[in-house]
């Protein structure tokens, strides 16, 4: 059980985490998300210890990290896995982690073969490749077989093999009854592994809830409806049919019809009314990764721009027609991966109940534009989470 | 969670009860043992004796102490060793050795901090001042047992080599001799911890011992600065050693030199332990 309680920390006048509060929970895998530099490697270091926090505290079973007793035995982590000495080899890293704590030796070599390095045992950790070292990072923290287990980006490099064996790890961890928190930035990889969600943006808290409950505050689940492509007459009299019955319609691209607020049967029923043939309905429901995207938007602090190459482009001869330039999804488009909200003007997550729509970072993303970001500028409440105002419904989402 | 209740069916909840009802939390079957400084000095004993700098630094050191110390002895006659002990030819190799010392005392501390271990290392052990202590007591038994082996090698090399009928005894300069280096590199693994970094904390150490020997020369040029200038000509590594190897007995045998490293060596550490206790990792 890990609780934080108005955790801030500041480096000089940058704040890196504010006035952040959750707890994590023991007999799940509790995922950290949050956007580069929000704040997430910053709140794993405070609650072991490593950094004092400027305000606020973190304690571990009731406890400050730094006042338990054998805290190896308690708390594992894996932080970073280049954070060992490249000429030690991999045994003796594990030994003197393990002597620290009162481990007995032959623990080392049980984790070596859990994380299947025993055959590079005695090979200096400097050679390690990128998904080995993480093997050995994991290999430390399991070593105390901790009842809580931190892991900062613990896939990092790993090959699906490896990949799929933390997942199953990090679930039987948590299935013994320990307290696993782990932040990843794979987005299908936490959907697969985590039960819950701690979410953070520019060092605060954004949301604090179950999987399923933040895909379904934070994206919709639609159908996809697609009538003949020769019958154009055919979807508009569909498009009249399902608005009359309170469902909401909008078209796509490629002439599909996407559908919110009716259940697949009864779209089919009022097709059958309208006499409207039907090629395709098809369920959708929205992925973390569209969730995610759509709640931290706001939050990002390094976002690509077109790559302009201005100054470098040579002079068309006259009459050349310039190449047609792809746009890149995402690149300089704030607003590229947002989903509708689950209804207009609703909650899009449902973190504290009972706030005003009108938030300081709510405003609807424009594509490409050079706007201030709002999410910027101080805000006097500054703990309130982003309750964002109605997205641009027309744009194409599927377009990527 | 403080006391551990039974579940009961009043904790039928709307919302899940992560609170984890006893039975579900998970208890190692290792036998958790209470951690004390011995833990940490086997760590310590382990890290230092599995890194190739450890081996390098002080296999130049013996190389320097006794192959210089062994060349000296073979072109020195019994006459040179009436007034002095027979350890005096590892006073040249140790003039340059020191470094080594000075290098692998920082190297201890810094390495840490260069290879990001020092932060599993305090995960694993958040009691930060034992740590430091360890490798203090550590680096210090390992420094000194090295030195005063290859000064006694040396001694009794040449020693032997001499008839063995040197008016002097040699056993303090050997200790003495281990003494003054071990605690330099002490003060280099104090400076380390402080400075976070190893070059910067080599330099530093280089500058400790080399400017006060340096310095004098030009200090002496002008009267005011006269004074200091013959206090740090007094007082300086090289000087020191050749205090305690009595090359110059009519000015003490390094005992007040000795007494000033192992003052400013305190006090480093004592820095060394404050900022350790106070700043981030």
């Amino acid at each position: 059980m890990i609780e934080a309680v108005g955790l801030t920390k500041r480096y000089g006048d940058k704040t890196a985490v504010y006035n952040l509060s959750f707890q994590v929970r023991p007999g799940a895998v509790t995922g950290f998300l949050g956007p580069n530099g929000s704040g997430k490697s910053t709140t794993m270091r405070m609650i072991l210890g490593l950094d004092d926090p400027t305000a606020g505290q973190v304690t571990i079973g009731g406890h400050p990290y730094r006042k338990l007793p054998n805290a190896p035995r308690q708390v594992g982590a894996l932080l970073d896995a280049k954070a060992v000495h490249g000429g030690r080899h991999a045994r003796n890293h594990l030994l003197c982690l393990a002597q620290l704590s009162g481990i007995p030796a032959r623990r080392v070599d049980e984790v070596l073969g859990v994380v299947g390095l025993q055959d590079v045992a005695k090979r200096r950790s400097k050679g390690f490749s990128l998904g080995m070292g993480q093997r050995l990072g994991i290999a430390a923290a399991l070593l105390g077989d901790p009842q809580v287990l931190l892991f900062d980006e613990p896939v990092n490099g790993l090959d699906p093999e490896g990949i799929l064996w933390v997942r199953n790890l990090m679930k039987s961890l948590a299935a013994e009854g320990r307290t696993v928190f782990v932040s990843s930035h794979l987005m299908s990889e936490m959907a697969l592994t985590a039960d819950h969600l701690i979410v953070i943006g520019r060092g605060q808290l954004l949301a604090d809830m179950s999987v399923r409950d933040f895909i379904s505050h934070n994206s919709a689940d639609f159908a996809r409806v697609r009538t003949p492509d020769t019958e154009p007459q055919q979807r508009e009299k569909l498009t009249a049919s399902l608005t009359e019955a309170g469902g909401q319609v909008l078209p796509e691209q490629d002439g599909a019809l996407r559908v919110m607020g009716l259940p697949l049967p009864r779209i089919s029923d009022l097709a059958h009314d309208a006499d409207v043939r039907l090629w395709e309905l098809s369920p959708h429901q929205a992925s973390l990764e569209e969730a995610y995207m759509r709640m931290t938007q706001g939050a990002v602090d390094y976002r690509s721009t077109v790559d302009q190459r201005a100054g470098f482009l040579q002079e068309l001869p006259p009459g050349a027609v310039p190449p047609p330039q792809m746009p890149v999804p995402g690149q300089g488009q704030p607003g590229w991966y947002a989903p509708p909200p689950p209804q207009q003007g609703g909650h899009p997550f449902a973190m504290p109940q009972g706030q005003p729509p009108a938030g300081p970072y709510g405003a609807p993303a424009v594509p490409g534009a050079g706007e201030p970001n709002p999410y910027a500028q101080p805000s006097p409440a500054p703990a309130q989470p982003a309750p964002a105002a109605a997205p641009d419904l027309t744009k194409p989402e599927d377009a990527r | 969670m403080s006391t551990p209740q039974p579940p009961t069916h009043q904790q039928a909840a709307p919302a899940p009860n992560w609170q984890a009802a006893p039975g579900t939390s998970y208890v190692s079957p290792i036998p958790i043992t209470r951690t004390h400084l011995g833990h940490a000095l086997a760590s310590e004993w382990t890290k230092i004796k599995s890194v190739r700098s450890t081996m390098w630094t002080l296999g130049v050191f013996l190389l320097l102490v006794v192959g210089v110390g062994l060349l000296v002895a073979v072109n020195t006659t019994t006459e040179d060793y009436t007034e002095v002990p027979y350890t005096i030819p590892a006073f040249f190799g140790l003039i340059l050795g020191q470094i080594c010392l000075i290098t692998l005392g920082v190297l201890v501390v810094s390495s840490e901090y260069g290879t990001g271990m020092i932060r599993t290392t305090f995960t694993a052990s958040p009691q930060r001042y034992r740590v430091l202590t360890a490798k203090l007591i550590i680096f210090f038994v390992v420094a000194f047992a090295v030195s005063a082996f290859a000064i006694g090698l040396v001694g009794l090399f040449t020693s032997s080599l001499h008839d063995g009928e040197s008016g002097t005894p040699w056993g303090r300069s050997v200790l003495m001799g281990a003494l003054y280096v071990s605690l330099l590199g002490v003060l280099a693994l104090a400076v380390g911890s402080m400075l976070r970094h190893s070059a910067g904390a080599i330099t530093t150490m280089l500058g400790v011992v080399l400017v006060p020997a340096i310095l004098p020369a030009f200090l002496m040029l002008s009267d005011s600065m006269r004074t200091i200038g013959e206090k740090m000509m007094e007082y300086n590594a090289p000087n020191a050693l050749a205090r305690i190897f009595e090359l110059d007995t009519d000015s003490g045998t390094g005992g007040s030199q000795l007494a000033l490293l192992a003052g400013v060596t305190a006090a480093a550490i004592a820095g060394a332990y404050a900022l350790l206790e106070k700043r981030d990792v």
